[in-house]
């Protein structure tokens, strides 16, 4: 995963409330082995919408997308994060996001900028004219006006963001402690231990 | 000194744990890894190229589920019949070679034991109390039905868990859902939790997982429980979690997987203890009265849009929230319905028995029960029944349940996914409204275009029978 420190440039203001992942990319589109091209079927029902702001000159390019409340519900399907990705989109602003989807940005160093409906009012009305800028060091989206919001971010996906860690490689360092939990475990609860060889 | 009560969730968690760093973030073990064809792709290329091997393949179940047809798979020769969209094709091609490669079991798609993940995980006694069960599919939280902690995960976390078992996580928030009293008769599982996703909100769970309680779930059977767990995800909450208890034990007893012997009693021991303790705190807590949850069903694009039979279309003027008013403006539009529209008055095209929701032997007994010497309205043009396994299609074909069905005019299908989500080539046709037993209304759904209204399994056939939503209840 590339390193993310900050992201400037405009914003997509879409702000609709509980955008699902059918909506992100429909189902058709899951059917690729591959994370690429998934872009094309970004919000492919909202795209069909007449002077919708995906396809609005204006936006294009733009590496933020500016939501509302539970962005992401629905669908555990990464391939939402992989459509955002092949959109350019580096970061998300909303008031909430599903959970699922949140982790699935994370993995793919899409920032998941959490911040109240007021401030994201706000910065709907800048993002029609002007850019916005995230830096994730100072946990801080600000304006050329005088807006300076900050967001919480939970300090082990910051750090792992920052520095684009592989957390599957982090893991399999702890291969020793994941080992005495299987003997551990093998032990105190012996038929989670058995899985599918049991039959066998 | 007494330990600090805990929840069903907090034992689970607890005993789970390998290791918590000082941020907080746990690593998780995780006991029951469900792997299907659609999520689980880019995970096997990333291990392939990263050098990495699967850490507990005995922990492992691949099944096809999502993008099977389900018309026939085999030929008067038993020879398969090929899958005509290529992409799908590959897509089911890659499990199956992926599967074997890394030493997983695999369930063939002609497999009587082959079905949706959370019918097989359950029916193969794969899925256990108390144990951690993910799978890349949010609706693993329906394991929580025999009291497992089971929550969807995205494809990342479906590479993580195939090279080291484990998950890192935070530790939820607890909700507690108490319905108190009843259910009235008529009224099912799927009633009541889509009453519970309109009161709860479909981000009211959000961070938080949810322990359904109250007499209701004591006296539901398994099948009844896993629907509930199964929609928590539509209430915003990753899992949804049921205490185990002697139904559960005796749904599990004897099944192909389960555990035998010592070791099945040394588990009802573990088992029994994981209920909640008396005292121990949720974050939020919300009570349902169960005598006021009527057959229900969904008019708008959320699951949180319900409404009881008898109800009609919301005015969007009656919401307090403005975004809520703007919302359900757009949803009443995308169905093509009107605001103080009877709910009754709605006619159906297509009527959609399946999905990890409602396929399973007791669903389809509810809905033959209406369909019995009945048969669907003129107008129903496309009406199908998907079995969740071949092990359900083969217990209802015992019961001479397909005979009703065909009888009443439904297509009698192969087990999978199907219209729920409209990946394979069961759709719903662009402006046609499907009466569905699915989980999920959202806008193009079941199709492009395409109107769901969520509803039981009873609901449904009782709308193929008169053609329109109807209270079922009326019909009996």
């Amino acid at each position: 995963m590339e390193p993310v420190s900050a992201i400037n440039g405009r914003a997509i203001p879409f702000g609709r409330k509980n955008v699902d992942t059918d909506v992100i990319i429909p189902a058709e589109w899951l059917k690729t082995i591959s994370r690429e091209g998934l872009g094309q079927g970004a919000f492919e029902a909202v795209r069909a919408e007449p002077g919708n702001v995906f396809d609005d000159p204006e936006f294009a390019g733009a590496p933020i997308l500016i939501a509302g409340d539970n962005f992401g519900c629905g669908s555990s399907r990464e391939h939402a994060a992989w459509a955002l990705l092949d959109l350019g989109i580096k970061a998300v602003v909303a008031p909430s996001f599903s959970d699922i989807f949140a982790s699935n940005a994370f993995k793919n160093g899409i920032l998941t900028v959490t911040l109240p409906q007021e401030n994201i009012d706000r910065l709907m009305e800048v993002a029609q004219t002007d850019p916005l800028q995230i830096d994730l060091d100072s946990q801080m989206v600000t304006t050329q006006f005088q807006d300076r919001f900050h967001f919480e971010i939970d300090p082990f996906r910051k750090q792992c963001l920052a520095e684009g860690l592989d957390e599957v490689g982090l893991t399999l360092a702890r291969d020793n402690a994941i080992s005495a939990y299987e003997t551990r475990a093998a032990t105190q609860m012996p038929w989670l231990s058995k899985g599918t060889e049991i039959a066998a | 000194m007494a330990s600090k009560p805990r929840t069903l969730y907090d034992k689970i968690w607890d005993a789970h744990v390998v290791e918590t760093r000082d941020d907080g973030t746990s690593l998780v073990f995780i006991d029951r890894h469900l792997v299907h064809e659609v999520t689980s792709p880019q995970a096997f290329e990333a291990l392939r190229l990263a050098g990495r091997k699967v850490r507990r393949p005995d922990l492992t179940l691949a099944v096809p589920d999502h993008n099977l047809p389900t018309t026939a798979r085999l030929d008067a020769n038993g020879k398969r019949i090929p899958i005509a969209d290529p992409q799908s094709a590959a897509q089911l091609a890659a499990l199956e070679a992926n599967a074997p490669a890394f030493g997983i079991r695999y369930i063939d798609a002609s497999a009587a034991e082959q079905g949706i993940v959370h019918v097989v995980g359950p029916e193969q006694g794969f899925s256990l109390p108390g144990a951690t069960i993910v799978c890349g599919d949010s609706h693993t939280a329906a394991h929580g039905g025999v009291g497992a902690l089971a929550f969807g995960i995205g494809t990342s976390e479906v590479e993580h868990v195939l090279a080291t078992q484990t998950l890192l996580l935070k530790r939820s928030k607890t909700m507690e859902v108490v319905v108190e009293g009843l259910l009235g008769p008529g009224v099912t599982a799927k009633d009541l939790i889509l009453h519970i996703i309109g009161v709860v909100g479909t981000a009211g769970g959000t961070g938080h997982v949810i322990e359904y309680r109250g007499r209701v779930f004591e006296e539901m059977s398994v099948e009844g429980r896993l629907t509930v767990c199964n929609m928590s995800i539509e209430a915003g909450a990753r899992a949804g979690l049921i205490a185990p208890d002697d139904t559960t034990f005796a749904y599990l007893k004897g099944r192909p997987l389960s555990p035998t012997g010592n070791d099945w009693d040394a588990a009802v021991n573990w088992w029994r203890s994981l209920a909640t303790d008396p005292g121990a705190q949720f974050d939020k807590s919300v009570t349902i009265d169960a005598s006021a949850v009527q057959p229900t069903v969904t008019w708008g694009t959320s699951p949180e849009d319900v409404v009881p039979v008898g109800g009609v279309v919301p005015d969007p003027a009656s919401f307090a929230d403005p975004s809520k008013q703007a919302a359900a403006q757009k949803s009443i539009e995308y169905m093509g319905l009107t605001p103080g529209q009877a709910m009754c008055d709605v006619s159906v095209q297509n009527i959609f028995i399946g999905s990890c929701t409602n396929s399973r032997i007791e669903d389809l007994r509810a809905a033959a029960d209406v369909l019995r010497g009945r048969h669907k309205a003129d107008n129903v043009k496309w009406a199908i029944v998907v079995p969740g396994s071949g092990l359900v299609k083969m217990q209802a074909e015992e019961e001479g349940l397909d005979k009703i069905f065909t009888d009443a005019g439904f297509e009698w299908r192969e087990p999978g996914c199907s219209a729920c989500l409209g990946m394979n080539p069961d759709k719903v046709p662009p402006g046609e409204r499907c009466a569905s037993t699915s989980n999920r209304n959202f806008v193009g759904r079941q199709g492009p275009g395409a109107r769901t209204h969520l509803m039981s399994p009873a609901m449904a056939a009782a709308a193929a029978v008169t053609g329109r939503i109807a209270d079922v209840r009326e019909l009996t």
